[in-house]
């Protein structure tokens, strides 16, 4: 037979040399998948598991926050400025309760409790002391211990922040002192309280609404009905509820009864307003900052909720578009390899080898004016954040294009595009999803790092990053650590929960690890 | 000797590219205004002579021309008024240098040395608490770390300063009188200041939230590699031809360990004269990372020019001497290039 006759056997001559069964059996357990072997490789991983809960619980929180917090990121009170956490829920297990030590010598000490009193005084008629400091707004809510020091006597006790504020002074508008009124009528919260007699010469402080008792003339110390001053001793500061009661500094009308404010034009009145009500009145809801609010007077919970946001935001999208460039650009590197090849690399030689913080700080100064600062350090973080990838995913080419399966498919006939992209590609993933992982935090970093340098300044009410927050924080933070502890904490859990989960991921991909951990 | 000049010659090349961007991204950006009469014409015949009515390429030449014959890098306007940039920044590299100096002998060892004890003890207790501690530390951003030892040791225990203290301060804790101080600060010979006690005790802190970034990075490096040398046959062989555990590690797991580690501690030693952004802001050093961010934040461009070129060659110089240092470490490599 000649070797053409074989290709011309006719079909009723070949007849299947096995007709019965198949001698290979069928695999009774089910085939693993490289993914899928991964992914029971990462589950082992205790660690790497108990980070990417954390950064979803994070993400979580980013995201919930905004719905179910009465605040808005633009939202600040001056007056609520540098306040301690306080939230009604949590507050009654003993944490966040807006409460901090102070230490006040005797008048001080009087006057902040006498925000309780002047509280507890609701028509002007007079309270006790003990009235005063059973009363929900008395801002010392535990009175310690006191010594003496230079014949000097200090009390310490611990306030409330929030009604340490006491009372404030206001010019409002008729129609809105009504408003006040008809509120008052709904809530059963008082707001305005008796107006003082602020030109007597018994008043220390026309501008201090707490001091609404009778001092000396021209000094601090309150006088009581008997005359008698802190000094002589009729206040004994450390036994409060037997002194004699704070004379009172109202405004009284023709009849005797104290006058709740003072007309100061023909439609404008001064009055004298609780500001912890006050504030309810104004904004609908009560102060309940859970972290606290910074040196501006923005709540801080939803502010960090932006900046994680944001910081995330940033990082996925450079994370995605460096996965797509570099992904591209080593593609074609490690596939055709040669002069496109080190051409190619020299280009990237050259921009991986700027500085980056000099990169960062060209496109703020060329493109922070014209479209934004975050948009301007997204340009800065694409145009060098690639090459990494882009040499990943370059050495992977090189190493899986001269195997076997590359050149049967291209035997088969597939082009340089469906080699390079679905079956070089795939093999490689492994590799570039974990590297894209790793660019996560390492972008988190560095836009902390150049926002708390100032590099990139975000400030103010469209939004804020961490980095912003902690070097706004910064001058006082050994006094209020609280505005620097929750940003400066959610950064760092979050920076170590992406390295934790990028190892895992890199473990997980990486066959020759299989059965070395257990 | 032919692959070290080829990797110098592409090392200059890219060094030229990267200035030529930089120098136009710079030039492109619009010029300040001066406020008082006397500046501004200073400034308009200074920039007259420097071509910046001319297209950029032109001027662009005019600078290279001025480095070449005179070593001019421009002008500072801003920071220290018609100073040159070269000056500005050499006044400020001795802070940056003597402090990660002291940080990187104070790291260098510590850290190997946790990297040594973490891989000879690999999955017991005691590398557990290693490595979870190098990845704090590896991951916690520096500033963070920077302001817990200022928390700490500056207002909870109150050993040391907060920030680093002025040359003066410090000369006249040494005993100097006023006027020796201020002949010494004017004589521009400040070095035995920075070098005297204390100064180093207002320098601990910064140097410690330099140092821990670098022990964790160099504890981390040493355990992979260590426990990798220690899993490798010649150890199998070692201990088979009856050597103690001790002795073939420290005759031949230590020493093959140290081939990438010995040219990463090189890079670090090279990259100390970059100084930490974000250190020495923290701690008011006036170094050259403060330099890079005055020359951002008052817009000194020439002086910003220049020290992102000083950036980019310590770069540069850095890796070529950590790629031509694990020649020089180890044979295999060498012989490898012929």
């Amino acid at each position: 037979m000649k070797a053409s006759d074989i290709k011309n056997i006719p079909a009723e001559k070949l007849r299947l040399a096995n007709r019965g069964e198949l001698h290979d059996t069928k695999f009774d357990t089910k085939p693993i998948g490289y993914f899928r072997d991964a992914w029971i490789r990462f589950r082992k991983n205790r660690a790497s598991v108990t980070a990417a809960i954390i950064i979803l619980i994070i993400m979580a929180f980013s995201v919930i926050t905004p719905l179910v917090s009465p605040y808005k990121i633009n939202f600040s009170v001056t007056s609520y400025s540098k306040k301690v956490p306080k939230s009604r829920v949590l507050s009654k297990i003993g944490i966040f309760n807006g409460q901090t030590k102070r230490e006040r010598n005797d008048n001080a000490f009087v006057n902040t409790i006498g925000i309780g009193v002047g509280a507890a005084d609701m028509d002007g008629r007079g309270a006790t002391w003990e009235q005063g400091m059973e009363n929900e707004y008395n801002p010392a809510k535990h009175i310690g211990d006191s010594y003496t020091k230079e014949g000097k006597r200090y009390h310490q006790l611990k306030v409330d922040v929030y009604l340490e504020e006491g009372f404030r002074y206001f010019q409002v508008e008729d129609d809105e002192y009504f408003k006040i009124l008809e509120w008052q009528e709904k809530t059963g919260k008082q707001v305005i309280y008796p107006m003082v007699d602020t030109s007597s010469e018994y008043c220390y402080d026309s501008m201090n609404a707490n001091y609404w008792y009778k001092t000396r003339p021209g000094r601090i110390e309150p006088i009581s009905d008997t005359g008698y001053s802190v000094r002589d001793l009729k206040f004994d500061t450390d036994n409060l509820k037997d002194s004699e009661p704070l004379e009172s500094n109202y405004l009284y009308d023709k009849d005797g009864n104290p006058k709740f404010y003072q007309n100061t034009g023909s439609t404008a009145k001064k009055i004298r307003v609780l500001y912890y009500n006050y504030y309810q009145y104004l904004y609908g809801f009560e102060p309940d900052y859970l972290f606290g609010t910074d040196a501006n007077g923005y709540d801080i919970c939803i502010r960090l909720a932006g900046g994680i946001r944001l910081s995330l935001t940033i990082a996925i999208i450079v994370s995605a578009i460096n996965f797509i460039i570099g992904g591209i650009y080593g593609a074609i590197e490690g596939y055709f390899g040669g002069v496109a090849d080190m051409l190619m690399e020299r280009v990237s030689d050259v921009l991986a080898n700027i500085p980056f913080m000099v990169v960062v700080t060209l496109f703020q100064l060329h493109y922070a004016n014209k479209v934004g600062p975050v948009i301007s350090l997204l340009f800065a973080f694409v145009s060098v954040g690639w090459i990494s990838t882009a040499s990943r995913v370059r050495t992977q080419f090189y190493r899986f294009k001269n195997s076997e399966y590359v050149f049967a498919a291209r035997t088969l006939g597939a082009s340089n595009t469906r080699l390079m992209f679905a079956h070089i590609f795939p093999n490689s993933l492994g590799t570039i999803i974990t590297s894209s992982v790793l660019v996560i935090p390492g972008v988190i970093n560095s836009e902390s790092v150049l926002s708390f340098l100032g590099i990139m300044s975000l400030n103010g009410d469209q939004g804020t990053s961490l980095g912003t927050m902690i070097a706004s924080a910064q001058p006082s933070f050994t006094q209020f650590p609280h505005m620097i502890f929750f940003p400066a904490f959610v950064l760092s859990l979050m920076m170590i929960s992406f390295n934790l989960f990028g190892n895992g991921l890199r473990d997980a991909f990486n066959p020759s690890l299989r059965g070395v951990e257990d | 000797m032919k692959y070290v000049a080829k990797r110098i010659l592409l090392m200059l090349l890219t060094l030229f590219i990267i200035m030529t961007i930089s120098f136009v991204l710079v030039r492109m950006l619009p010029q300040e205004e001066f406020l008082s009469a006397s500046q501004a014409e200073t400034a308009r015949a200074r920039r007259e002579a420097l071509g910046y009515n001319k297209p950029v390429l032109v001027q662009y030449g005019i600078y290279l021309r001025n480095i070449f014959t005179k070593w001019d890098w421009g002008t500072s306007w801003k920071i220290e008024y018609l100073k040159s940039p070269t000056e500005v920044l050499f006044s400020r590299m001795t802070p940056t240098i003597i402090l990660n100096v002291y940080a990187l002998v104070i790291s260098v060892p510590i850290g190997i040395l946790l990297g040594i004890f973490a891989a000879l003890k690999k999955n017991k207790w005691q590398d557990h608490v290693i490595s979870t501690g190098v990845m704090i530390f590896v991951s916690v951003p520096s500033f963070i770390y920077a302001f817990l030892v200022q928390y700490f040791f500056y207002y909870q225990l109150g050993w040391f300063p907060a920030i680093i203290s002025s040359l003066y301060d410090a000369g006249i804790k040494m005993g100097m009188s006023q006027s020796a101080v201020t002949a010494v600060l004017h004589s521009g010979n400040t070095l035995k200041l920075w070098m005297s006690w204390p100064m180093f005790v207002s320098m601990v802190l910064p140097v410690m939230s330099l140092s821990f970034g670098t022990i964790a990075g160099l504890a981390r490096f040493t355990r992979a590699e260590l426990t990798e040398v220690l899993t490798s046959d010649f150890m199998l062989l070692a201990r088979a031809k009856g050597l103690t555990r001790a002795q073939a590690t420290t005759r031949h797991a230590l020493k093959n360990s140290m081939v990438p580690i010995l040219p990463m501690i090189i890079g670090e030693f090279i990259s100390i004269m970059a100084g930490s952004l974000i250190i020495e802001q923290i701690f008011a050093v006036p170094g050259v990372g403060k330099l890079f961010l005055q020359s951002i934040n008052l817009l000194d461009y020439d002086v910003f020019l220049f020290v992102s070129i000083f950036y980019t060659v310590i770069g540069l110089v850095g890796t070529l001497i950590i790629d031509l240092s694990y020649g020089l470490i180890d044979p295999r490599i060498r012989m490898g290039e012929k």
